[in-house]
């Protein structure tokens, strides 16, 4: 079957938008052609600096042809109606067939539509598609037109099984002609098919794949650095970035001179990749958790062959970073001049938020905060004071002026060199921690309290302030730090409770809210908060106390946040739901434990059978608590127990209630399942011996309590109504 | 420093006169600096104004360019408070622009075939002139040597057709053909170093940019000029000198920034009234026989 082969060929398209442009331009032609009823063996896009690719393989040569009947109006119908029918089928009534109903006789207009040539169907929607490609910023070029391209399009190579699909673009008519590398090919090059098209263009150095620069890029340092007894800094986002930048990449090697390798090697990985693209190279590891040392070396990747072996090249490129380094030298030469402590006061003269006050003022707040959640978990408080008043301090210095990633990072250098303990000087930098899903956790203890301070603070002060994320945008990484959040409290197993936390921090906290008032009201965000999660309840509209309504939608939106990352573990919702069904808990640790024991529990038969006895149970309680308007809650009378089935059922509850009670109390949620487990034999046998619905009013009620009981005893640990299946 | 390495490259001058010929060859008009301070080669009326309307313009001249905040007393090795632009200006963009830019760069000496050029992303936008495009910053060996730009918009108004503006740093650029690494080293003719012509004036400017410059003069010229600019685009409107007045304003606010009398939220407003200016001058262009010029024939 015949193949498509369509390239288009622009100025540099920017690295970051190639592979993006490339799905869209496959992902549209793909649709544009399966609406026509096209199927083909496959599709394949290509990226690079200067043109898109993309190539079809077994596409028909014509598209099938379409037969199509359509219903008209009755024979006796008003002359407007027929036609109208006749309009919109473009049919004379001649051409109509006559078909008879039950109704009367009926018009039926048969459309039958010959499948066109693929290269016309190709000319129609490649145009369109191109049209449509999404650029995330384009721009107008020709004169008078709105017609818009990444940058200026050049050319248009099309061909269908070896012959030029004739169309055009943007006045650029298609053509069975490309060029290759800017400096290292001359001229126009024919390709009619895209094995030709591949290698004519490797001939002209000019690499298609994206992946294949990639893997050139990869392999290529890898083996300069080994060259020189080194190995690369892995750094993916800089290989996609680079394998957008050259059709041709090609790999050499320079030196950091030896004045700055004193330095910090994050701020020359840094100043390296994000000014100058360069990948930084480090010795050979010696110890298990030691990596290597920085190397005075870097790699290059360049566009180009040169004709003096990369001489001038290399040398340009070194003369480049030394300014670049000289800069990053002279900031980290002055910041050290300058206690971090002393800069503190100068967060006065950033303004952190609008709303939300300086730096300074936040920083205050945050220090105030890591001493309560220092105590909460038994950090050392007076540390985690420091590492919090210490810890916004290298925003003011000139090396994070410049590269704004390294915060934290160069707040620890500076704080080790002002000789602070080095627990603080690590809480300063970990106390971003983490950046991202991929991130790691704080787990030393100070980090951890002045991680979290500084996530709470930011929360319950934008959500204060009315600034929470809303479905298009997060400005203020509120996610993020939600997730980080609940990933520091999880991964560290810290017993502390949510909502308790969540009044240390908010702002406008009341005197008096204290003691019993506190407990109140913390429960009372829990529990309306749930209710509201579950659909079960609108927002309370008039609290009167706006710390407990923004308290209630900072808990909605943990709550989303926890089931995002339980989904990722694997973790079905229902489950979730079902435990927050239980009652108050807002201690996530425990939380998340009892919802892992269920989910391993209902895995094993014994609990999803227990499930199913459950259920068959809720049911008829349901029924029978609806006939009668009544809750059975009473205590089984054991004297009006008869079938041995049910004696058995009441026996095994009693004995798995003493013994689940001690088993919650310690939290051993798993143990816990287990005794229930022991309840699925009984329960089994009840539903199989016993008739619930006894003649005797009393004999059914007790039945009734007995099931009840069950009810209750696995309520202990979920909600079992909320599982689903 | 280095002195004995300076003597590769042409001379400062030279790079001038070769891009002059170069462009000139190409069919620019070769024009002189605007005799206003400015910010850079955009400010001039020569791009700003004739980047819009549909009359055919290509252009190139030298504009000294005037950021008073980044005056460094002379200390270091590549800022400067008043540096030269070297602004070539091509309506429609000929489709070989990249060609014709890169024929500039090996005439300056720069061979593509030893060298890394690259054309790397980087959008432009001036929020004082209401302008923006795309385009890119051309590297060489690493080291970002031009700004390449498509106009899309000046002053607020839509260019069509599209102009190319290809800007050189040229101090930049001559330290990179030259192989100098302190500005003041330049080698500006066979006689003079950089640092001879210029090295008093970066002291003295950054003094008065930072320390002297008067503010509430400064404060009264943006006014002043503010006001002369609006009554030169009310009743008979004239485009040309009105445009002047933008172009004072916007220097005089680039003073007081760089005096530190603007805070951050003044600063926002301040810029949007330099772009009100220029949006008007903008509209008022398009309205006069040069900014609406019809071709008479054909």
């Amino acid at each position: 079957m015949p193949d498509l082969l369509l390239e288009l060929f622009s100025e540099e398209i920017p690295a970051r938008m190639q592979a993006g442009a490339a799905r869209d331009l496959e992902r549209l032609m793909v649709g544009a052609l399966t609406d026509r009823g096209y199927l083909f063996d496959g599709a394949k896009a290509f990226a690079g600096p200067r043109r898109l690719t993309l190539a079809i393989a077994g596409l028909p040569a014509k598209q099938k042809d379409v037969r199509e009947e359509l219903k008209g109006p009755k024979t006796d119908a008003p002359q407007a109606a027929i036609d109208g029918f006749l309009k919109k089928t473009g049919l004379t009534r001649d051409q109509l067939r006559i078909e008879k109903t039950p109704k009367g006789d009926v018009y039926m207009a048969v459309i039958e539509r010959a499948g066109r040539d693929t290269p016309h169907v190709l000319a129609e929607i490649i145009p369109e598609v191109m049209a449509k490609l999404p650029w995330p910023k384009s721009m107008r070029w020709k004169p008078g037109s709105p017609v818009r391209w990444v940058r200026p399009l050049h050319s248009i190579l099309c061909t269908f099984d070896g012959e030029l699909v004739p169309f055009s673009f943007a006045g650029i008519s298609s053509g069975l002609h490309t060029r290759g590398h800017r400096f290292l090919s001359e001229g126009k090059i024919e390709a009619k098919r895209f094995d030709d098209y591949a290698q004519k263009l490797k001939a002209a150095h000019v690499v298609l794949e994206a992946e294949e620069r990639s893997a050139i890029i990869f392999e290529g340092v890898k083996q300069a650095a080994f060259v020189h007894g080194l190995e690369m800094i892995p750094d993916e986002g800089l290989l996609a970035e680079v394998s957008g930048l050259a059709e041709w990449p090609v790999v050499y090697i320079g030196t950091i001179q030896d004045e700055f390798m004193d330095v910090p090697a994050e701020i020359l990985q840094t100043s390296m990749r994000t000014h100058q693209k360069y990948f930084s190279l480090r010795e050979p590891q010696t110890s298990k958790n030691m990596p290597g040392r920085m190397a005075n070396r870097f790699a290059l990747v360049a566009n180009m062959i040169a004709r003096d072996g990369g001489k001038e090249i290399v040398a340009g490129n070194e003369r480049v970073l030394r300014a670049r380094l000289s800069d990053a030298k002279f900031f980290w030469d002055e910041d050290r001049k300058t206690r971090l402590a002393a800069r503190v006061e100068k967060l006065k003269g950033i303004v952190f938020h609008a709303k939300l006050g300086t730096q300074f003022e936040r920083v205050e707040r945050i220090e105030k905060l890591a001493g309560e959640i220092a105590h909460l978990i038994g950090a050392d408080v007076e540390m985690a004071k420091r590492a919090a008043h210490l810890c916004k301090a290298d925003l003011t210095s000139g090396v994070v002026g410049e590269f704004p990633e390294l915060q934290g990072v160069m707040g620890r250098y500076y704080a080790l060199h002002d000789e602070e303990n080095a627990d603080v000087a690590d809480a300063i930098r970990d106390h971003y921690k983490p950046v991202g899903p991929s991130d790691a956790v704080p787990t030393e203890k100070v980090a951890i309290a002045v991680a979290l301070a500084d996530k709470l603070d930011a929360l319950t002060g934008f959500f204060a302030a009315g600034e929470k994320p809303t479905g298009s945008g997060d400005p203020f990484a509120l996610r993020r730090a939600a997730l980080g959040v609940i990933r520091i409290i999880l991964e560290n197993k810290l017993p502390v409770r949510l909502v308790s936390l969540y009044f240390e921090a908010a702002p406008g906290r009341h005197p008096t809210m204290k003691g019993a008032i506190l407990s109140n009201l913390q429960e009372m965000i829990f529990r309306s908060s749930l209710r509201i999660h579950k659909n079960e309840g609108a927002f309370p509209a008039d609290l009167g106390s706006k710390i407990v309504s923004d308290g209630i939608t900072l808990l909605l939106f943990f709550i989303e946040r926890l089931k995002v990352i339980l989904k990722d573990k694997g973790i079905r919702h229902d489950l979730i739901d079902a435990v927050f069904g239980v009652g108050y808990e807002d201690n996530l640790v425990r939380l998340v434990a009892r919802v892992e024991a269920l989910q391993a529990f209902l895995k094993s038969d014994d609990g999803a059978n227990l499930l199913a006895g459950y259920k068959r149970a809720a049911n008829i309680l349901k029924v029978e608590e609806k006939k009668d308007a009544k809750t059975f809650i009473s205590e089984v009378s054991e004297i009006h127990l008869t079938e041995p089935a049910e004696k058995a059922l009441f026996a095994a509850l009693a004995k798995a209630k003493a013994a689940i009670t001690p088993l919650l109390q310690k939290e051993d949620f798993a143990a816990a399942m287990q005794q229930m487990a022991a309840l699925r034999v009984p329960v089994d046998a009840f539903f199989d011996g016993v008739k619930v619905n006894a003649d005797d009013r009393q004999v059914r009620e007790n039945r009734l309590n007995l099931l009840a009981s069950l009810r209750a005893t696995l309520h202990q640990v979920a909600d079992f109504g909320k599982i689903e299946g | 420093m280095a002195k004995a390495t300076t003597q590769k490259g042409l001379a400062f001058q030279d790079l001038i006169l070769t891009l002059q010929n170069y462009w000139a060859a190409q069919g620019c008009l070769i024009l002189q600096p605007y005799d206003d301070q400015m910010g850079a080669g955009t400010f001039h009326p020569a791009t700003t104004l004739r980047a819009l309307g549909p009359r055919p313009w290509n252009a190139a001249f030298v504009q000294p360019s005037r950021r008073p905040s980044d005056g460094r007393y002379g200390e270091n090795p590549n800022r400067l408070q008043h540096y030269y632009q070297y602004q070539v200006i091509l309506k429609p963009a000929p489709e070989n622009v990249q060609e014709l830019y890169l024929g500039s760069i090996r005439a300056i000496g720069l061979d593509p075939d030893v060298h890394d050029i690259r054309f790397v992303e980087d959008d432009w936008e001036s929020p004082t002139l209401g302008a923006a495009g795309l385009g890119w910053e051309v590297w060489c060996d690493g080291m970002e040597i031009t700004q390449f730009t498509y106009f899309q918009q000046v002053g607020g108004i839509e260019c069509d057709p599209v102009c190319a503006e290809i800007t050189y740093g040229l101090e930049r650029l001559a330290m990179y053909v030259q192989d100098v690494e302190f500005v003041y080293d330049l080698k500006f003719n066979d006689q003079f170093r950089y640092g001879e012509v210029f090295h008093q004036a970066e002291q003295e400017f950054s003094a008065y940019n930072f320390e002297r410059a008067d503010t509430e003069i400064l404060f009264q010229h943006f006014k002043d000029a503010e006001k002369q600019c609006r009554e030169l685009l009310s009743g008979k409107k004239l485009a040309l000198p009105a445009y002047d007045q933008c172009i004072k304003a916007s220097h005089a606010f680039n003073l007081l920034d760089a005096r530190g009398v603007i805070s951050v939220t003044e600063r926002a407003a301040y810029i949007g009234r330099v772009r009100a200016l220029a949006q008007a001058c903008c509209e008022a262009w398009l309205e006069t026989p040069m900014g609406e010029y019809k071709p008479r024939f054909g």
